[in-house]
């Protein structure tokens, strides 16, 4: 099967152009990736402010007194896996426990999981 | 010591109140006592303030808001369509004793006739219907909302009566119960894990309002003018936890009412208030 050069250079020139302008809207659209504090601070996502006190971050709002306040996590938690295991299912070392299972139900990705540990571990 | 006698006392309320051996009197004075040892200060009648029972401020902002309420005209509304005569002449107060007065606290109730709750919005249908007129649905706060909104007021002052007696009267109390203190949505709280166990704390901004009290005020208008209806807040409350909400109306919702109210026995009624 033959094809015309013409209609082969126009088709890979408007696939070009068109891959430019899908790639500039897509750079243009895309949120920037939320931080660590900001997915603790989201009601939707970690929502950490709802139930702990944060003394270490002058940014954190909150007046509760669910939770022990997330302060001196180093030395609570010198495994950090265990603080991340915490987060991911707290039911797992107290059943009675309130805090939901952020990994377990799927509430936030691993990778979710991953940022909000490491900001938390900073406290 | 303190937090260790409360801690102990709420184990022991948590796995006393699922156990299927306690009488409803049982599982309701068990609550007075655990409401009793973790607010010593609060008065049982003041129960019905909710969460403003815990801040003086929120109590104070309630009390000159319920001075003259921003919702006196929705309730006004109410009171022309109680008094508004159905296509046969008769209206909603032929349907009651004394004219639907000091009624609201007697509900809901298992009828024994039907196998099944009552409540009083039921009631309120039941009415509708004997007299020739459709039903209202139990989630339209524009018609049904807004006649409790009146109806429930002609009950003010009296006191919480709900009645639990018979086998199958228990076992519906039970399935309210089971449904109080079962875990559920993803994010995994029961109604108990707020509203016993975390009640009078904060969270984040707000108080958390105590079990004890909850169904005596109904409807509420939540910042002064949305109203809402006891199940049409269960339904929050159930997407507040991300679990799919039964209906207003349903059975489910008629048989945690049912426990729900029983807890609040002895408790004066108060229609018609503002939330935030």
């Amino acid at each position: 099967m033959r094809k015309s050069p013409t209609l082969l250079l126009a088709a890979s020139l408007a696939g070009m152009l068109l891959a430019t302008a899908n790639g500039y809207a897509q750079e243009q659209q895309k949120p920037a990736e939320p931080t660590g504090q900001e997915l603790a601070f989201n009601n939707a996502k970690g929502n950490c402010l709802a139930c702990h006190m944060l003394p270490g971050d002058p940014k954190a709002v909150t007046n509760t007194n669910i939770a022990p306040p997330l302060v001196g996590m180093k030395a609570r938690f010198p495994d950090k896996a265990k603080l991340r295991a915490q987060i991911w299912d707290a039911t797992k070392a107290n059943p009675m426990t309130v805090m939901p299972p952020f990994g377990r139900n799927l509430i936030l990705t691993e990778q979710e999981i991953d940022k909000i540990t490491d900001y938390v571990y900073g406290m | 010591m303190k937090k260790t006698l409360l801690a102990i006392l709420g184990a022991s309320l948590l796995f006393g109140a699922i156990s299927a051996n306690a009488t409803p009197e049982q599982d309701r004075k068990e609550l007075l006592d655990y409401f009793k040892h973790k607010s010593p200060n609060v008065k049982f009648d003041d129960y019905v303030n909710g969460a403003f029972i815990y801040n003086a401020d929120a109590l104070n902002q309630y009390n000159s808001i319920m001075e003259f309420p921003p919702f006196y005209t929705v309730v006004d509304q109410g009171k022309k369509m109680w008094e508004t005569p159905f296509k046969n002449g008769k209206t909603y107060a032929s349907c009651f004793p004394d004219g639907a007065k000091n009624i609201a606290g007697r509900y809901p109730y298992f009828d024994e006739g039907l196998g099944k709750v009552v409540t009083f919005e039921m009631a309120l249908n039941s009415c509708r219907k004997a007299n020739g007129e459709d039903e209202l649905a139990y989630d339209d706060m524009g018609t049904m909302g807004v006649l409790t909104s009146y109806a429930r007021t002609l009950s003010d002052g009296m006191r919480m009566n709900v009645r639990v007696e018979g086998a199958k009267a228990v076992a519906a109390y039970e399935k309210g119960k089971q449904h109080f203190y079962s875990r559920r949505g993803q994010l995994n709280f029961s109604c108990a894990s707020c509203h016993v166990h975390q009640a009078g704390n904060i969270i984040r901004t707000e108080y958390l309002s105590p079990v004890l009290g909850q169904t005596t005020h109904w409807p509420v208008f939540r910042g002064g003018e949305t109203l809402f209806t006891l199940q049409k807040r269960y339904e929050g409350c159930n997407k507040l936890v991300r679990a799919v909400p039964y209906k207003s109306g349903s059975e489910e919702y008629n048989d945690l009412e049912y426990f729900h109210s029983y807890l609040s026995n002895g408790l004066p009624m108060k229609a018609s208030v503002f939330r935030k």
